[in-house]
């Protein structure tokens, strides 16, 4: 059963992304990029890691995708041209090269000791828990780091966004 | 405290989708010239990092046999944390860029070429 689900939620995660790269409207290419989003949440619940599963939901589709979409509205993208459009050797020999990447990282995860499952991390309590204190005791400092991180982009976005006075 | 039960997927197969997903990201960046649909498959490859996170705490819980794969969970976090960061600014950017040449195709912008 977990199987299938894995299977369905990466067959989705799959063909989404490709219509995510693939499609012509920006509209189009954001939702189905959140499809994408839902089906790497559904595994990440699957495989046990509730808190991940949300703040992917959360954070990716409801605010990261709403900010593409109000960026989209804002600039009214409409043209958009075909993937590899105009540059046909160029397109085929970076299609090539992501092509080969992927292919070596077949090859070495083909190559690894065949895994007899995973471990689902149940502690009873979900992974919430175990996360919050971690973030408030051993991993302190990088959670303050990324607070402040959050801040300078913030500070960033706005300083580059607004309309210059002249 | 239950006790943890093994879920019957394989580690590889979880890397396998994340290096599917990251090779779709590649092509997109390299292939196309929108600003806003290159973004777009830059999240696809950073959520393909993210997938492979998860599979190495699964297998590294598995292989230790402790109950919770933590390390690899806060990596996960930090990681969407700096991806909402950089989606933010980039977003940013190419507001400006619109503003500057009314397009945001990333062909039309060699303004950094001397």
């Amino acid at each position: 059963m977990v199987t299938y689900v894995f299977l369905v939620a990466a067959l989705l995660a799959v063909v989404f992304s490709l219509v995510t790269i693939a499609h012509r409207s920006p509209v189009v290419n954001v939702l189905s990029l959140a499809i994408v989003f839902f089906a790497l949440s559904a595994i990440y619940a699957m495989v046990g890691m509730d808190f991940l599963a949300a703040i992917q939901l959360i954070v990716y589709a409801g605010a990261v995708l709403v900010l593409f979409l109000f960026v989209i509205m804002l600039l009214n993208i409409r043209s958009v041209e075909r993937l590899g459009s105009g540059r046909p050797l160029q397109a085929a020999l970076g299609a090539a090269a992501a092509i080969a990447i992927g292919v070596a990282i077949i090859l070495v995860i083909a190559r690894q000791s065949p895994s007899f499952g995973s471990l689902l991390p149940d502690t009873g309590k979900g992974t919430a828990y175990s996360i919050g204190r971690a973030l408030m005791t051993t991993h302190l400092f990088p959670f303050e780091f990324v607070s402040v991180l959050l801040l300078a982009a913030l500070v960033g976005a706005l300083v580059l966004a607004r309309k210059e006075e002249r | 405290m239950t006790p943890a039960t093994l879920i019957p997927i394989p580690y590889t197969w979880i890397l396998s989708l994340s290096a599917v997903l990251f090779v779709i990201g590649t092509i997109g960046v390299l292939l196309r010239r929108n600003g806003i649909a290159i973004f777009l498959s830059l999240e696809i490859m950073l959520n393909s990092a993210n997938l492979a996170f998860v599979a190495f705490a699964l297998e590294f819980a598995a292989r230790r046999g402790v109950a919770v794969a933590l390390t690899g969970q806060l990596f996960v976090f930090f990681i969407i944390g700096i991806a909402a960061a950089e989606a933010a600014v980039g977003l940013a950017l190419f507001i400006a860029l619109h503003r500057l040449k009314e397009t945001i195709d990333v062909d039309r912008f060699n303004i950094l070429r001397w």
